[in-house]
């Protein structure tokens, strides 16, 4: 247990070290890249006076460490991630929460029907080794794997939206069907809940399945050659008990991890379905603002991504040492 | 241990004097190489592949021969056509034949995936992951550190970042190149952008190897024939070359495998995003990228319907494959 304190604590002394090292990085490539915010948020409109008075106000003049320290220290002291380029008038904070927020609500979803579908396809094919059922259960869901939702979802639009006209073409409801009240304004609208979010829920969650079923189908695997199980059957235990008091509680324990390669599975996916679809969330605002060289905003989406990917693979450490006492973490890395 | 046992097979080989006797000893590779062909799906899988592979490395020669057009070649004249005996795959908006179009892709795909491959998988990964393991120490410390750095960042987003922000950076040195050596047309030919797209791949591609190397040598290094091998005197050279990288060529084999498929999709992800290969050069995430409009996918599907379909049989096939190998080296998955 000592060790395993020593490797955790170490582990979360380097989440700093880390964080600093991308946000440097992202705060430099950012400022050094081609294009000039100034210049894209003017548009058409020319005037150099007003260009250098933008500069000297937002920082743009000053040595890179200077503006790195200003914008780093906003970000840890108020939260405060600047303004954006492109929206003027709105803060990054009042852009971005929002949109993720949006994102969550579909990524919760996704993640529920992977989890959903892909454990029980998983267990359907260990209980079948051996027979043709195995490898053609997990096969179809990784040829729904292959597909890149890049051409997935065209299809899924022509065929449902255009063609069979019973999906809307746009991920996200006009008018808000589902609201909640006492949410802070902005938050208070449930998009997920509409048929709108059919097509994007599908094209995030479609993908995952095989890999889910790909671990769950392993996990199991192992654990049915164990000699408890065997035990178990010979003094006569219902197959239906042996599956849940003995196999399927030692071999889900070590699913706990692939939720983390789930999650960052379902962001990455993200960017293209919310760009393909139309959700107006943190994905689509990431694509736009790359394109808009819009520092502040990718700034902020690298940081709190960073943050939450770190934390997370943190987190899974922590919650597989509490459920699984046997692992050594100081030998993780054998 | 390999070679010796390759001898005598070879030795007991038909013509020699024991011509007749059954050769009952193959080489462990040789025994992949068996195991893998019994697997049906997989050699489908990795004949597609090495069909997709051999196109694609050839389209300048069939630009050659006649028989592919170039991929810039247009001909207004039979613009957005469906496939016909002329075009079997349809032409695009400007008339160029889709056929060649996704042969010439395919060679981009080969060009990353290969480069890739060498520097991120073979240099950066086999050799931090050997230097780690067997040297051990600070130099140990230091390059699973920065390894844990990468590995803990959301890869999609730095790769899209880095792309989108060095692209200039990347170009003007070429230019200056260019100008410093004489040799023209390094800019022209694309190569800034598929070293920044391979560069940026194979930064974030070597951690996972290197680690899983890391971890064999670290058992390897304790075993008794290594000892043997240092006490006659072996160079430290001669026992990394001999003894540890035989050892773990079919984990090399394995993990390069298993991320073909990923490195393919970067790619063609960075490519669709805007920030990967520009054109005209072409890229698969090109091509869907032009085609995914919902109004172009209802009147031309061919433009999506033909390289989507070579991506996802390509990405199915480096599954598959990666499945198989990791079945016939590691039997004890099975």
């Amino acid at each position: 247990m000592d060790s395993t304190f020593n490797y955790l604590a170490r582990r979360l002394l380097w989440v700093p070290a880390i964080l600093f090292f991308v946000t440097f990085v992202a705060f430099a490539l950012a400022r050094f890249g081609p294009g000039d915010p100034v210049r894209v948020a003017a548009g058409n409109f020319r005037d150099p006076e007003a260009f250098e008075r933008i500069r000297e106000e937002r920082g743009l003049d000053d040595p890179i460490h200077i503006q790195y320290y200003t914008y780093m220290k906003g970000v840890v002291t108020r939260l405060d991630f600047g303004d954006t380029f492109r929206y003027r008038d709105f803060s990054v904070n009042e852009v971005l929460f929002p949109a993720m927020w949006r994102s969550m609500q579909y990524n919760t979803v996704a993640l529920a029907i992977t989890v959903g579908v892909g454990i029980p396809l998983g267990i359907f094919a260990a209980r079948r080794q051996g027979t043709w059922m195995d490898p053609a259960s997990i096969s179809s869901f990784l040829v729904l794997q292959s597909i890149p939702a890049l051409v997935m979802v065209p299809f899924a639009l022509l065929f449902f939206s255009l063609k069979l006209g019973i999906l809307p073409a746009s991920g996200w409801p006009r008018d808000c069907n589902v609201v909640v009240p006492g949410l802070p304004p902005g938050y208070e609208c449930i998009g997920v809940i509409s048929t709108e979010a059919i097509i994007p829920v599908l094209a995030l969650s479609l993908p995952g399945i095989a890999i889910w079923g790909r671990f769950t189908r392993a996990f199991t695997v192992d654990v049915m050659k164990e000699d408890y199980v065997r035990t178990a059957r010979s003094k006569g235990l219902s197959e239906y008990q042996v599956m849940k008091r003995h196999v399927l509680r030692n071999a889900l324990l070590p699913l706990s991890t692939v939720i983390a390669f789930s999650l960052i599975g379902l962001i990455e996916g993200s960017f293209f379905v919310e760009t393909l679809t139309g959700v107006p969330g943190a994905g689509r605002l990431t694509f736009e603002s790359i394109g808009g060289r819009d520092y502040d905003m990718i700034m902020a989406v690298v940081i709190i991504g960073s943050t939450l990917y770190l934390l997370t693979s943190v987190a899974i450490d922590i919650l597989y040492t509490i459920i699984d006492p046997r692992i050594r973490i100081g030998a993780r890395n054998n | 241990m390999a070679r010796e046992i390759t001898n005598v097979a070879t030795e007991i080989g038909p013509g020699s004097e024991y011509a007749d006797v059954e050769v009952s000893s193959v080489s462990p590779l040789g025994l992949a190489w068996r195991r893998l062909l019994k697997k049906k799906i997989a050699m489908i899988g990795l004949v597609y592949i090495l069909i997709f592979y051999a196109l694609g490395s050839s389209a300048p020669l069939l630009t050659e021969a006649g028989i592919i057009n170039h991929y810039r070649e247009q001909d207004l004249e039979v613009s957005q056509q469906g496939p016909s005996p002329e075009h079997p795959f349809g032409t695009d908006v400007l008339g160029r034949d889709l056929l060649s179009r996704c042969i010439w892709a395919a060679q981009t795909t080969v060009i990353v995936t290969v480069a890739t491959l060498l520097t991120g998988g073979l240099i950066m990964g086999v050799s931090f992951g050997l230097l780690s393991g067997y040297v051990g120490g600070w130099v140990d410390t230091a390059i699973m550190r920065i390894g844990d750095a990468f590995a803990s960042l959301p890869t999609i987003l730095m790769l899209i970042l880095i792309n989108a922000t060095l692209k200039e950076q990347v170009r003007d040195a070429a230019r200056s190149v260019e100008d410093f050596t004489g040799i023209g047309g390094i800019v022209a030919s694309g190569a800034p952008d598929y070293f920044l797209v391979f560069g940026a791949l194979s930064i974030f591609g070597w951690v996972g190897i290197a680690r899983i190397i890391r971890a064999q040598i670290l058992s390897l290094r304790e075993t008794e024939f290594i000892t043997a091998a240092r006490a006659t005197g072996a160079s430290t050279k001669r026992i990394v070359f001999r003894h540890l990288l035989p050892n773990v060529s079919n984990i090399i084999i394995v993990s390069l495998s298993l991320g073909l498929a990923g490195i393919a999709g970067s790619e063609i992800v960075l490519t669709w995003f805007g920030v990967g290969i520009q054109p005209p050069h072409p890229s698969f995430g090109a091509l869907i990228f032009e085609a995914s409009g919902v109004r172009t996918v209802n009147a031309y599907p061919h433009l999506l319907i033909f390289p989507g379909l070579i991506v996802a049989g390509l990405l199915f096939g480096f599954n598959l494959l990666g499945d198989a190998l990791t079945d016939v080296f590691t039997p004890k998955a099975r």
